[in-house]
């Protein structure tokens, strides 16, 4: 079966390029190869200090490499991946090695016309009703895999179709889940539907989604209860999108109908989310403000699955993504996925070039400021209570706070061969609502110091540091993190970083987290090693969190592209 | 048996494999306006593409260190630097207000699902293209570390010369 798999698409593939190759061999455009290949390669140390244990197979190894063929308005493209056996942090499931995407595709931009077979990824308006996408870094990729047609009958308005399944699994081949999923989305762009409006500066575009999914099922039994589930699921959103020169702002309203799920303990409360966001900016100067209330608005393709599979649709989180280590992994946020009201706001400054306090290159400030609560819920009883679960009384924040992120940076250069940049973050956040830590359960309170420092040591050389400090009474207290890092353009870079929980309330805890790095970078080549311990914790991207366990060893990565 | 299929389609086209190439990708401006990536090719000008994010700090570093450099360039090169976020929708808001806080003065586009990212076999940002007047890929990336922009000069004059 998996080899006529792999044979049937391999054929298929093969034959269809290689063909397209002979016959065009003596044209004008006989097309071309695009590709890329990563290959992540690492090693085990049992370290009972840190917690870190040895796979059986002592290594893990996942590689990936694409291939697009083009021609013309045509391509075809797959993606032949190995998990000989998955690095730790990766679905232990994952496993052996074969085509995971694979796809053909034809567009005619002239005729408005874009169609494509096999697998494919998608997002319609803000993704919050529909998000196909791969998030390779977390293991995470949930193509779509089925046919979709995006047509363009006149200029400002597309539509797209789509009928599939999607990613869940890897066993030596791509592995769907079981839902069926049919979705329909229309952007109209206003003012492109007409030449006479093309360049009115107020910009208006709407759109609307409707996605269902399908999926067999009879009923399940609570308390006394026999409940029917439903088997189709549907979703739909309208937004809008306006900008008027400096501003800009956006409305979305989503609803989900007929979805009992393990996300929300099988009830039948219909899903609902509200977002809103406005933006002014001028030069110099950018500002931006965002609320979204999200109730009970997970959304699968598989009624029974949790965490990272098979989600149909992405709800970001309202924090800043963090990059200095100690803000971005010890207390990332991510949605609480149940329900949540929250709202931010972000003010970026530039401090002018020459002035008293901008200095002579200018200073850049940003100040972001976040939070997010529980929903305003009253929780209902009895049989409405098994059915339901809740009633909402209002858009606005419930009494359970989930995250306070209030974060400032001042970046200057100072020199021409100096540059230095200070940031302060203040969290509050609730470890049960996003469970980070097994230590504490209840909420962190916790303050970051950062200063980075840039120095052009010599033509084409130069150094830069990060020392940072966290400060708790809660979870495991105080860490210190000192990142070095020198790199000679263009082709080389080493690098050591030292994260040291100094102020564990168990001394034997107090562990110096020390790793370095090498790496050799020529064009679209990058090749890094490794070596040292890292945490157990959790590894964001964009959102979305994975546990990764501790580990003691070493690690090559190779990426290429041509 | 599919590694065959592969390799037979590689062999026959291996005669007509060229330099990578500008795919056509559909994707908006911060001004919220279609634009399609071919149309990024100016008739024998060179352009600079950079994928970037607001989330990621050697990208910024690198942007704005071309923002310092890019009157000179443009005035001795005559290319024209692309800034693709590939933001998604937890930061895609930032992307506008972040840009013209420090001023860039580069054209700035939207891949919030990655999709042009994808056509150009991008893995990780940092990653810069320098793309001829022609749409091919001459040179490429993916990292940044101070002092890039020198090796971006010194291939931007190569390519105009």
């Amino acid at each position: 079966m998996k080899l006529a798999f792999c044979t049937r698409w391999g054929l298929f593939v093969g034959v269809l390029v290689g063909s397209l190759g002979l016959v065009s061999g003596q044209t004008e455009d006989p097309g071309r190869i695009t590709g890329n290949v990563q290959m992540l390669w690492q090693s085990y140390r049992a370290d009972s200090l840190i917690g870190a244990v040895v796979p059986p197979a002592k290594t893990g190894y996942n590689a990936y490499g694409n291939l697009i063929y083009t021609r013309g308005g045509f391509s075809a493209g797959m993606r032949y991946e190995s998990y000989l056996n998955a690095v730790l942090g990766f679905p232990g499931r994952f496993k052996g090695t074969g085509i995971g995407y694979r796809y053909a595709r034809y567009a005619d931009a002239d005729k408005g016309v874009d169609v494509t077979i096999g697998n494919f990824y998608e997002q319609f308006g803000s993704g919050m009703v529909l998000r196909s996408y791969e998030e390779r870094a977390l293991g995470i990729d949930n193509a779509l895999d089925g046919f979709r047609l995006i047509l363009t009958p006149t200029p400002g308005l597309e539509i797209k179709a789509i009928y599939g399944k999607q990613r869940l699994d890897f066993d030596s081949r791509l592995i769907n889940g079981p839902g069926i999923i049919r979705a329909l989305d229309a952007t109209v762009e206003l003012n492109d539907l007409r030449e006479a409006w093309y360049d009115k500066e107020m910009r208006w575009r709407l759109g609307g989604s409707f996605v269902s999914k399908f999926q067999p099922g009879t009923s399940i039994q609570k308390d006394t209860l026999v409940l029917e589930i439903p088997q189709n699921v549907g979703t739909w959103s309208y937004r809008l999108d306006v900008q008027r020169g400096k501003w800009s702002g956006g409305l979305e309203y989503n609803r989900k109908i007929n979805d009992p799920s393990a996300d929300n303990n099988y009830t039948y409360r219909d899903g609902e989310a509200l977002l809103a966001s406005l933006a002014y900016s001028q030069r110099g100067l950018g500002i931006s403000l965002s609320a979204k209330t999200v109730d009970n608005m997970s959304f699968r393709s598989d009624r029974d699955v949790l965490l990272f599979d098979l989600p149909i649709n992405y709800i970001p989180a309202i924090t800043k993504q963090h990059t200095y280590n100690l803000a971005a992994t010890l207390y990332p946020y991510a949605t609480v996925i149940s329900g949540e009201s929250s709202a931010s706001a972000e003010v970026f400054y530039m401090l002018p070039r020459g002035s008293a306090l901008g200095g002579k290159y200018g200073t850049r400030i940003a100040l972001n400021v976040a939070a997010a609560n529980s929903l305003d819920t009253t929780r209902l009883s009895g049989v409405e209570g098994a059915v339901n679960g809740y009633e909402r009384n209002s858009w606005g924040f419930g009494e359970e706070k989930f995250v306070r992120d209030v974060n400032l940076s001042i970046e200057r250069k100072i020199s021409k061969n100096l540059k230095m940049k200070y940031a302060y973050f203040y969290f509050e956040f609730n470890t049960l609502a996003t469970p980070v830590t097994t230590d504490f359960k209840g909420l962190v309170y916790a303050d970051i110091h950062v200063l980075e420092t840039q120095i052009q040591t010599a033509k084409r050389q130069s150094l830069r540091t990060e020392v940072q400090a966290l400060f708790t009474e809660q979870d495991k207290g105080d860490w210190a993190t000192l990142l070095l890092e020198y790199t000679w353009s263009p082709h080389w870079f080493v690098s050591v970083i030292d994260q040291y929980n100094f102020g564990n309330p168990d001394p034997a805890s107090r562990i110096h987290y020390l790793y370095g790095s090498a790496g050799w970078i020529n064009g679209a080549h990058r090749l890094s090693v490794g070596y040292g311990k890292r945490r157990e914790g959790i590894f964001c991207i964009g959102g979305v969190c994975r546990a990764v366990p501790a580990s003691n060893g070493f690690e090559v990565n190779f990426t290429t592209s041509f | 048996m599919w590694l065959l299929g592969v390799a037979m389609a590689v062999v026959s086209l291996s005669a007509s494999v060229h330099a990578q190439q500008l795919p056509a990708v559909a994707l908006k401006d911060l001004d919220g306006k279609a634009t399609n990536t071919t149309d990024l090719v100016r008739d024998g000008q060179p352009t600079l593409v950079c994928f970037w994010a607001t989330w990621c700090s050697p990208c910024k570093r690198e942007l704005n260190t071309y923002a310092e450099l890019y009157p000179d360039w443009q005035e001795e090169t005559g290319v024209e630097i692309v800034a693709v976020s590939i933001d998604d929708q937890r930061s895609i808001r930032r992307v506008a207000p972040y840009v013209n806080s420090v001023m860039w003065d580069f054209k700035v586009l939207l891949d919030p699902n990655k999709d042009f990212a994808r056509a150009m076999q991008v893995i990780n940002v940092p990653h810069t293209f320098l793309v001829d007047g022609e749409g091919n890929v001459v040179w490429q990336h993916n990292n940044y570390a101070p002092g890039d922009e020198e090796e971006v000069y010194e291939q931007l004059l190569k390519l105009t010369e």
